[in-house]
């Protein structure tokens, strides 16, 4: 460990940083007391924040970012002139573990250039991960990429001893992924997506018959799509996660807005900035399909196959669907509470737990957290907030409210000009 | 006006709950002994702080309300919110004195609310100790993070920090306070260090008492947090939002 794993490092940091996954979630590994680290249920911890105000959790590293494929979205494509570098295994597990002994990450995401072969490349890949649990007994979290076109056999060896895994997807449309990646197609990742799953779904049937059935993958798997780099539209994007989220183990679906790292490839668009605000409306809508229960359709119907730039997407539907309001805060289920701007997961809880003590007024409410300003045209509670939108109209609504909002007011918007 | 005064402590804010019954009072404040009185009241009444009264309180309350809302109500009691010892006395009360229903889930009931709400500031305050604590290796073997949260809150972290690093002796220090714990590898102690060294005055050790490749790994860590950034998409605010600038002084990737 010298000076030059520190330039080897950087390069490969750098390589790594449009991957944008960085959860450690999803996996409880208890310290035996023997070895170091655990993995903390439920959500992950992360250690840091970088500049671009992204979660630092996991040391994200590729192991090399030479390859032999030439992805035009990809800033590590072998066509392109840029500095590359590859540690070696016992660099990353060392790295890896007096990082972790410093509290500076929750483990490891390593993924990798192809070279060789995939085989070749899987089989490293695996070995890091092996080498962090037998040797080093880490307990910490690890994520590893499969490199597609490995073997099933070098899937289910790296699954042993990762927490999660992921193929990324890049491209929602496979005609759209040929054109830019021809090298490419669906299967390419559905196949190895799919011996994670078998192998998860085959750890789980062991579970039943047998006691001591090692891990395979607990964290389950995790994809990305780039958003912008294809004419893709949003409701291409939100079919495609919704029927990955169908796959019993698929944990979280990423959006990666496009940064023009390949300018001169005319088979992309010329974006002078990625698209910030799109990808932010494609997590909001994820996050409705996760926790709202939203469908992809309604999100992103088939009349408005892209997201509002303007409204969040859940305002957006509100606005489409006047028909359903006000909903009455005392008496509507629990479902159609989690419907109105302005009311979170956490509120609508609060409220239908507080509506059984006393009939809840706006001045509750607004102390329970829900964000009156937006809230007040879609609810009644049995007093005169504001006109419904059922008494105005979606226009008068939309202006309202997008009238009145200014940064500090909404911390999902994000900060910069859209001129 | 009715004031009450006690010692700050939660035995003493459960002697007030029991005085406030045995002389048929609701007082109107709860002062801590560095809150200040107003200038006009009615009636003074100084809580002594009596273990045979609180744990009167104390298991009563424990046939009210659940495990959780009792837990959630020691973390909150952490709080730096001066006007929350009354809100807790009138949630205490409330709860002892109510039949049947539990109370701790009126989220319409202000007491109840504040309770929720300080809980979560206590706890997301013991939350950035496991995100933001930074151990430096010293060269004799020991791992050394200093620390300044606004609540008092390293016992409930330091757990997660002995089991996490089982093999690995640490030191988190509390500057503010002035007190921490020390683990030797098998067993945790809450330490007080008198001395006054340069790694006690700035929180980082010297080059002398550093381990050899601690500088290192130092600086791969920096190199690591820079590289993974993507300039294109720069949001100084949101990383000032998610990890507080009270932080940064004892972050190693904030230095140099
Ligand atoms: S295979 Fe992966 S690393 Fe290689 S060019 Fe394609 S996206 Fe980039």
């Amino acid at each position: 460990m010298t000076e030059a794993t520190l330039e080897k490092l950087k390069i490969l940091a750098a390589a790594a940083k449009y991957d944008v996954s960085c959860s450690s979630s999803g996996t409880v590994r208890r310290n035996d007391g023997k070895g170091v680290g655990n993995t903390v249920g439920g959500v992950g911890i992360c250690h840091s924040f970088a500049a671009d105000g992204r979660c630092i959790a996991l040391l994200k590293v590729m192991l090399t970012n030479y390859c032999m494929y030439d992805c035009a979205y990809c800033i590590n494509r072998r066509s392109n002139d840029i500095p590359r570098a590859t540690l070696s295994v016992s660099e990353v597990v060392d790295i890896t573990m007096e990082f972790y002994r410093r509290n500076y990450i929750e483990g490891l995401f390593l993924s990798s250039g192809v070279v060789r072969n995939p085989d070749y490349t899987m089989e490293r890949i695996a070995r890091i991960a092996k080498d962090l649990r037998l040797i080093h007994r880490f307990n910490g979290y690890i994520h590893l990429k499969s490199i597609p076109g490995a073997s099933r056999e070098l899937v289910n060896e790296a699954g042993r001893y990762a927490d999660r895994m992921s193929v990324n997807i890049e491209i929602p449309r496979e005609q759209s992924l040929k054109y830019l990646a021809p090298e490419k197609d669906h299967k390419s990742v559905y196949e190895p997506m799919g011996f994670i799953r078998q192998g998860v779904l085959q750890c789980q049937e062991d579970k039943k018959k047998m006691r001591h059935v090692p891990r395979f993958v607990p964290g389950g798997q995790s994809t990305q799509m780039i958003v912008g780099a294809s004419p893709d539209t949003d409701r291409d994007i939100l079919l495609t996660s919704s029927a990955l989220y169908s796959m019993p183990t698929m944990r979280r679906v990423y959006y990666s807005g496009y940064v023009s790292v390949n300018q001169y490839d005319s088979r992309l668009p010329a974006l002078k900035q990625p698209p910030l605000v799109r990808e932010n409306r494609l997590y909001q809508a994820d996050w409705l399909m996760r926790f709202y229960q939203f469908k992809a359709e309604e999100i992103a119907d088939e009349g408005n196959p892209n997201l509002d730039l303007e409204v969040d997407p859940k305002l957006g539907w509100a606005l489409r669907h006047p028909e359903v309001f006000p909903v009455d805060i005392n008496r509507a289920p629990y479902e159609m509470i989690l419907r109105v701007p302005g009311i979170g997961v956490k509120s609508a809880a609060l409220i239908v737990s507080a509506r059984r003590y006393r009939h809840l007024n706006s001045s509750h409410l607004s102390k329970i957290g829900v964000a009156m300003k937006r809230a007040k045209y879609f609810i009644t509670c049995g007093e005169l907030v504001a006109p419904s939108i059922a008494d105005t109209s979606p226009e008068y609504v939309r202006r309202l409210l997008t009238a009145r909002k200014n940064r500090a007011e909404n911390p999902l918007q994000l900060s910069f000009d859209f001129s | 006006m009715i004031i009450y005064r006690f010692d700050g402590s939660f035995d003493g804010l459960l002697s007030a709950v029991f005085d406030s019954f045995a002389r048929r009072e609701k007082p109107d404040a709860l002062l801590a002994p560095d809150g200040s009185l107003p200038l006009f009241y009615d009636l003074l009444h100084q809580v002594e702080t009596d273990s045979d009264k609180s744990g009167r309180v104390w298991r009563k309350l424990t046939k009210v309300i659940s495990a959780s809302a009792r837990a959630a109500l020691t973390s909150a009691f952490l709080t730096d919110n001066p006007e929350f010892p009354l809100l807790a006395l009138r949630f205490i009360s409330r709860a002892v004195t109510s039949s049947g229903v539990s109370v701790e889930t009126d989220f319409s009931d202000p007491a109840v609310l504040a309770v929720l709400k300080e809980c979560r500031r206590v706890r997301g305050e013991a939350h950035r100790l496991l995100q933001f604590v930074r151990f430096q290796k010293a060269a004799d073997g020991t791992y050394f993070a200093m620390i300044e949260p606004i609540f008092d809150v390293l016992p409930f972290a330091v757990n997660h920090f002995a089991d996490r690093f089982s093999d690995q002796p640490f030191i988190i220090y509390d500057r503010l306070r002035d007190y921490g714990y020390h683990y030797d590898g098998t067993e945790l102690k809450r330490v007080v260090i008198s001395s006054d060294g340069y790694h006690m005055q700035t929180g980082l050790l010297s080059e002398e008492i550093m381990h050899p490749q601690e500088r290192l790994f130092q600086d791969l860590w920096r190199a690591y947090v820079k590289s993974t950034a993507i300039m294109e998409r720069l949001n100084p605010r949101k990383q000032r939002q998610d990890m507080p600038v009270r932080y940064w002084k004892y972050l190693t990737e904030m230095q140099k």
